[in-house]
């Protein structure tokens, strides 16, 4: 350790293979990654899931379990390489040089230890620190990641702090000893956007502060921009560029880079005149990779008998900061050539009104406390929902966890009945018949597509039989074999292969089992579609096709979409009017022009701010918000966003705690739900600009 | 003739046992053959643990099989010279020895454990199946619905469960209880589940399609109840469906111990299922609660109920011992493996063979079973 | 903590008062008591001699009032015969009419008198009590800590050869039954003509003609290890296959968690990983197991006690059903469910105390 200069990389990983062994085969998957991390210096991973971004972090660590075995390369951490070092040696460096921060917070805490002594674990261990000493340690590091009252903390256990909180612990906890190199593994996946945006501040600031470097593992490359200094975009396995973010970002010179930004809503993107345009095909499965560039059958620059001719290197890219891409071609392709537009569409007139909820309510009521005891309380999902939807039209619902948008979709599906208020469905009074009452033509006009793809599909069923089974339910075809034809025609619309009607969902990917959900949903000639975070848990180059079918549908059908999403990017690109919720209430409503330019609910104003958008020409107004989202169970009194709200001290008075907002309706119907003034509310600044090229 | 040594005893036992060696290489050559179009019975044979519990239970299923054929003497049959005798001595006045001994009523020990093979395979998966019909009947509506039907099932579930099993049966297994007529009401209960689970079943699958539901659920319905006369009530004019008062008394007592517990790990997995999407996507399109109970969540619970299918078969097979060793199972007759160990034990420090026998036997199928068991668990928990 | 105590010990008194309204009703069948007038009675009673020795003797009316009376909360019967004497389900032990007591069932303490054993049944069921409590603290001395030790050692490292070896040895116990066990260990070690015995004899290492003895009757007077270790041994194995599994289950489930890749990638120690964060997360499940292995535990008593001829509860039991001995059987079974359902409620509080995740919420 002693004879490492701190000018040299901290962190060097040179050609590194490692494979999967099962009793079939060996899965090779990471092929010849290298990369260098200099001191203090970021680096960002990127990648869709499988790419093997994870493995390397896990490699770094080598903690690649049973299975898991690092075939060639080294990694040369301060100059000393980890591959061929003991468990001993290795023990030494994980935890204290190295540290690591993971995606689950909840997960990765001990939920049968204090929060301090797992803390004050690391330097005793690393240090042999006394006790008390690496409690007041602890106790300092936990005010450092700025939680309050860390006294209490310490003594808590896991459970007892919410997700962000926990997030902060974990961080803390990879803090104690100082480490050299952070690994941090998706840190804000599992977190809603508003206090991601709290978390990434506060790694970027400890970063600074204890000039720590960083390898940064994530899919979102809006995040990456946001901490990063370089980045290495991995596909399936291998790295396929590498180099600073800005150049990497605005200078690309890999193809699947390329395609990548262009299948991932900027702003700028539009449905109608300038859509998305999806990368082709799927991702290679581990053992069916191309000879070749992996990419390559994908890949629009694709030449036979070149790319797929042999293996490809890495290759500097001239002119450029430690700049290197996979490409055999990068010299040939006009990388300013404008992206082949696909098919412009007119923006269909909004239709009849198909549906319209009046002061909607829904209250359930819950037994606090784990065994029943104490008082019932009640908790207010939804309160006095009012909106419209028309046919044709894509309304966005957009809210973090908590702000019952999920009941909303419940109670609209007639799985729940509402407390009080009324849900018009076309001509019809829905709000207080469950499912099993309405008749099979209502259920059948409104259906729903589901978020989690894994889960959507059953998985013991194949994939024709689960769409027969809508058709025979919702009593379309008189014979099987009429139902039959009707279940491969669905697929035809979905753009599945016929084939698919005998496979069983766990052959299909994501993005297939999402696009099976998609034509159930359909099956009886759906007219309102509820879609749940429809794509959420796709990877970025599925989300875009997923969606555009999706569009395409709602055209065809005259469909009118409620596009349920945390996302703001996709909420932006697709929606024609977006709803914005918050612990319950709607705080603003109105179309997408409307929402997404001041003024802004403050709530509003925030969630844009803390959307990582992947584009260098975004300047983004930082503001970040204290705290987590009250608990439903026991929301503030007033304003529900009166807790985190930048804008309380402008109000007059008690009037945010104590009192409920009224609906203020702006010009163009734009409705907003604040205490604030019109005048104040005029004065408001944009969030984002694009700053002119 | 001469008394056979034990190696001379372990071949002729080899060579009676023919039919189901047979068996076994072609159980076995066919399903690795085939293995990678099986789904999990085919995954089962990458696991040694699997591997050997499956051929342990063939063995004892295929020995049932051809009971008849691997014999050496009637099971019943005494020959009075040959009280106790040790294992391997000849027969006067045949050419086959007491392959493993005779018992204190000098009866062949060999073929009385071949013929209680038969006996327990029978009996065990049997009470299995309804004890799984009953628990899955019950527990899906209690996970599913949750609220006062679960809480009331969980109730009376829990207080089968709070008696101790030898207690239940020293209650339930006796002649007098006979007498009041108990253990047919209860038969008329347990038994009914299964026509209600297949008619439900069925019914909610087809009935968009009234012409072929009725069909199914009217060939079920006339097919079980027939079976439900002669099973609960011995009412079956033909005479197919009986079952001996005894053996009813059993059966019902062995049903009546398993139900709760398969209640209890049916409950627990439909609560975890119930919140899948895939559910949901059922509800929204408007399905019956049964359809999705039995459609969409039951196919998903079948591992998990595979595996505890197999442990239960292993433990009913010990409750029944436990019946025959307590003198309350079926006939003194009987060749069943408890009741034999029971004889057996009284003079067990001096003629050992006639418990260790059948002691050994039953205590193989359960490994068997149990090693079974664990191989599916491993391969069901690698997808 | 204290109304989730109380709702618990209501449905725990609702419990044993339906079970043991069963178990009476159960044990006080037609045909029972039939057979008991005839016992008592003269075997060769007719049949209406029968119905009236079954009413003159309390055991008429209906089946609640009578198990009222049992209970202690409806008053005992009395019944005046032809010559003036009243005869009555309280007036017993020199008690007149006018001085015994108005309610006598098990609330007041009474619990009738055994048939078979010819004494009170309190007395019976406390002495019979007193030697399986022996029986069972010494199968869960044994018990206990090496299935425990197994578990985890088998679960730490699953697929490892420990866990191999220790996973077969645990499945093999399981499907043995302690009939079928003791049994074995009988012939092996207790046997004069087969097992280690007979060779150990004939070197001259024992003196007895057993290693062990095959009865555990001696026990009840004194406890040796060589009239105890085989029924210790018969209860223990079946226990430990199953405790031992249960243990390794929650372990290797365990050591999968994400909490434990944290300690080992914050630099613990492997056995400091062990023992500081698996150890306590992967016992919570096997102790409520362990707890409510007692419906069963107290079958291998049955059935050990029955083997090895120890005159204990689980012995008593069997003599209770065999004899028709209805009002000790009704004691047994009482007693019997009341521990199952107390070990129950200390399970629940265990589990709460043992996972801090539901203690405070």
């Amino acid at each position: 350790m002693t004879d490492w200069d701190p000018s040299k990389p901290i962190l060097e990983i040179e050609n590194l293979s490692i494979s999967f062994f099962t009793r079939l085969r060996e899965i090779p998957a990471v092929m010849d990654f290298s990369c260098t991390v200099m001191p203090g210096e970021a680096m960002g991973l990127v990648g869709e899931s499988g790419c093997g971004k994870s493995t390397v972090a896990l490699a770094v660590m080598r903690d690649l379990g049973k299975t898991g075995r690092i075939t060639g390369g080294a990694i040369k951490f301060k100059g000393r390489d980890l591959t061929t070092m003991t468990e001993e040696e290795l023990r030494h460096i994980r935890g204290s040089e190295i540290a690591m921060i993971y995606q689950e917070p909840m997960a990765s805490l001990n939920p049968a230890m204090r929060i301090g002594e797992q803390l004050a674990e690391v330097p005793i261990i690393h240090q042999n620190m006394p006790r008390a000493e690496a409690l007041a340690l602890a106790r300092q590091i936990i005010a450092d990641v700025r939680l309050p009252d860390p006294d209490r903390i310490l003594r808590a256990y896991p459970h007892q702090l919410s997700g962000g909180q926990q997030q902060r612990i974990v961080i803390a906890m990879a803090l104690m000893a100082k480490p050299a190199l952070l690994i941090l593994d998706e840190p804000t996946t599992a977190l809603d956007v508003t206090v991601e945006a709290g978390i990434v501040d506060l790694v970027k600031e400890l970063g600074a502060k204890y000039g720590t470097s960083m390898l940064f593992i994530s899919h979102n490359l809006g995040l990456i921009l946001d901490v990063c200094d370089r980045l290495c975009v991995m596909y399936s396995g291998e790295a396929v560029e590498t180099g600073n973010v800005r150049e990497v970002f605005d200078k690309m010179r890999h193809p699947y880079t390329q395609a990548l930004f262009r299948s991932i809503p900027l702003p700028g993107a539009d449905k109608n005149s300038s859509p998305l345009i999806a990368i082709p095909g799927n991702f290679p499965l581990p053992h069916e990779r191309p000879k070749g560039c992996n990419f390559g059958p994908r890949c629009d620059y694709f030449r036979d008998g070149l790319c797929n001719a042999r293996d490809i290197p890495m290759d500097a890219v001239t002119d450029h900061d430690r700049h290197a891409t996979r490409c055999l071609r990068w010299t040939e392709i006009d990388w300013n050539a404008p992206a082949k537009v696909g098919k412009i569409t007119e923006k269909l007139p909004p239709g009849r009104l198909v549906l319209k909820m009046e002061d909607l309510k829904k209250y359930y009521a819950v037994s606090s406390g784990a065994f029943g005891g104490g008082a019932a309380k009640v908790v207010k999902a939804n309160e006095s929902l009012t909106f419209e939807a028309h046919e044709n039209e894509t309304l966005a619902i957009v809210g973090e966890s908590g702000c019952g948008k999920s009941t909303f979709a419940k109670v609209l599906m007639g799985l729940e009945t509402a407390t009080s208020g009324s849900i018009m469905l076309f001509d019809e009074n829905v709000q207080d018949t469950p499912i099993q009452a309405r008749n099979t033509d209502t259920v059948s006009k409104l259906q729903m597509v589901f978020q989690n793809p894994f889960d959507t599909l059953n998985p013991s069923m194949t994939v024709g039989r689960q769409i027969i089974r809508a058709l025979e339910i919702f009593q379309k075809g008189n014979s099987d074999a009429e139902r039959e034809a009707m279940m491969l025609n669905l697929l035809d619309m979905v753009k599945l292969p016929r084939a698919f009607a005998e496979r069983m969902p766990r052959q299909l990917s994501g993005g297939q089992k999402q696009r099976v959900g998609i034509a159930r949903a359909f099956a009886g000639g759906a007219k309102v579609v509820v879609a749940d975070e429809p794509v959420s848990a796709l990877d970025v180059s599925v989300q875009a096709a997923v969606t555009d079918l999706l569009m395409d549908i709602q055209r065809e059908n005259h469909t009118t979409l409620l596009f349920i999403s945390h996302d703001l990017s996709i909420v932006r690109y697709l929606s024609d009017r977006v709803m914005v919720m918050y612990l319950g209430h709607v705080v603003e409503l109105g179309s997408t022009d409307q929402v997404f330019a001041p003024p802004y609910h403050p709530y509003t104003e925030a969630l844009l701010s803390a959307v990582p958008i992947a584009d260098t020409r975004v300047q983004k107004r930082r503001i970040v918000l204290e705290g987590d989202i009250p608990s439903a169970m026991n929301p503030p009194p007033g304003c529900p966003f009166q807790t985190r709200c930048r804008w309380k001290s402008q109000v007059p008075g008690q009037l945010c705690e104590t009192v409920l907002p009224p609906v203020q309706v702006l010009a163009g119907g734009h409705q907003i739900k604040c205490h604030l003034s019109a005048e104040q509310l005029a004065r408001m600044e944009p969030v984002i600009t694009i700053a002119a090229e | 003739m001469e008394p056979l040594s034990w190696p001379m005893i372990f071949a002729k036992m080899v060579v009676q046992f023919w039919p189901v060696w047979a068996a076994l290489i072609v159980t076995v050559a066919l399903s690795l053959h085939f293995r990678r179009r099986l789904g999990l019975y085919g995954k089962l044979f990458d696991s040694t643990v699997g591997l050997l519990g499956f051929v342990i239970v063939m063995f004892w299923v295929f020995t049932a099989l051809f009971a008849d054929l691997i014999i050496t003497f009637d099971p019943i049959a005494q020959i009075s010279q040959m009280k106790n005798v040790s294992p391997g001595t000849p027969v006067p006045g045949s050419d086959q020895w007491y392959l493993l001994g005779g018992d204190h009523l000098a009866r062949d020990v060999f073929s009385r454990v071949v013929m209680g093979a038969r006996r327990v395979l029978t009996i065990a998966p049997a009470a299995t199946v309804i004890a799984f019909m009953v628990g899955i009947t019950l527990g899906l509506p209690a996970g599913y619905f949750g609220g006062k039907l679960d809480t009331g099932l969980s109730f009376i579930a829990n207080l089968v469960l709070a008696f101790p099993v030898i207690l239940l049966f020293y209650l339930l297994v006796t002649p007098e209880i006979r007498q009041t007529g108990v253990p047919v009401v209860l038969a008329a209960v347990l038994f009914l589940f299964p026509v209600i689970f297949v008619s439900v079943l069925l019914n909610s699958r087809y009935f968009t399609n009234p012409a072929r539901r009725n069909l199914y659920v009217g060939a079920a319905l006339a097919v079980g109840l027939w079976a439900y006369s002669g099973l609960a009530f011995n009412a079956d004019p033909t005479g197919i469906w009986s079952m001996d008062p005894n053996l009813l008394n059993v059966f019902v007592s062995v049903v009546f111990v398993n139900a709760p517990t398969v209640f209890r790990i049916v409950r627990g997995i439909v609560m975890d299922l119930k919140s899948r999407d895939y559910v949901a996507a059922g509800q929204t399109r408007g399905e019956g609660p049964w359809y999705i109970m039995l459609w969409e969540i039951l196919p998903n619970a079948r591992g998990p109920l595979i595996v505890d299918f197999c442990l239960r078969i292993g433990y009913t097979t010990i409750l029944l011992g436990t019946l025959g060793f307590f003198g309350l199972g079926v006939s003194p007759e009987s060749p069943d493996w408890g009741s034999t160990i029971d004889d057996g034990r009284k003079l067990l420090s001096i003629y050992p063979h006639p418990a260790v026998v059948p002691a050994l036997a039953l205590m193989s199928l359960v490994l068997g079973l149990n090693l079974l068991a664990d191989g599916l668990r491993e391969e069901s928990m690698r997808d | 903590m204290l109304p989730f105590l109380l709702r618990r010990v209501g449905v725990m008194v609702l419990t044993a008062l339906t079970l043991s309204f069963v178990v009476f009703c159960l044990t006080n069948l037609a045909p029972n008591l039939e057979k008991l007038a005839r016992t008592e009675g003269s075997v060769r009673m007719s049949d209406e001699a029968v119905l009236s020795w079954i009413e003159n003797n309390g055991h008429g009316g209906p089946m609640v009032m009578r198990y009222g009376q049992w209970l202690g909360v409806v008053p005992g019967w009395t019944r005046t015969d032809a010559q003036g004497v009243t005869r009555g389900r309280c007036i017993q032990g020199g008690l007149t009419a006018e001085t015994a007591p108005r309610y006598c069932g098990i609330l007041q303490g009474d619990w009738g008198t055994s048939t078979v054993f010819r004494e009170p049944v309190i007395k019976t069921i406390k002495d019979k009590l007193g030697a399986t409590g022996w029986l069972m603290l010494w199968v869960m001395l044994v018990m206990v800590p090496v299935s425990l030790i197994i578990g985890v050692l088998s679960g730490m490292r699953e697929g490892s050869r420990t866990d191999r070896v220790l996973s077969t040895f645990a499945i093999a116990t399981t499907a043995t039954p302690e009939y079928v066990s003791g049994v074995i260990l009988v012939v092996v070690f207790a046997s004069a003509t087969t097992g280690i015995s007979p060779i150990l004899a004939e070197w001259g290492w024992i003196s007895g003609r057993t290693l062990f003895l095959g009865t555990a009757t001696s026990a009840i007077d004194q406890i040796t290890f060589w009239n105890f270790a085989l029924p210790v041994m018969t209860i223990a194995l079946y226990g430990i296959g199953y405790i031992a599994r249960m243990t390794r289950a929650s372990m290797t489930e365990v050591m999968t968690q994400q909490y434990i890749r944290t300690a080992r990638l914050k630099g613990v120690a492997f056995h400091q990983v062990i023992l500081k964060h698996a150890l306590r997360n992967a016992l919570i499940a096997p102790f409520t197991v362990i707890m409510l292995q007692f419906p069963w535990l107290l079958n291998g008593v049955v059935i050990v006690e029955t083997l090895f001829n120890y005159k204990g509860f689980g012995w008593t039991l069997v003599q209770a059903a065999g004899n028709n001995d209805i009002q000790l059987l009704l004691a047994c079974s009482v007693v019997a469910v009341f521990v199952v359902l107390l070990t129950q409620l200390i399970s629940d509080i265990g589990y709460v105390f043992l996972n801090p995740r539901i203690r405070l919420s």
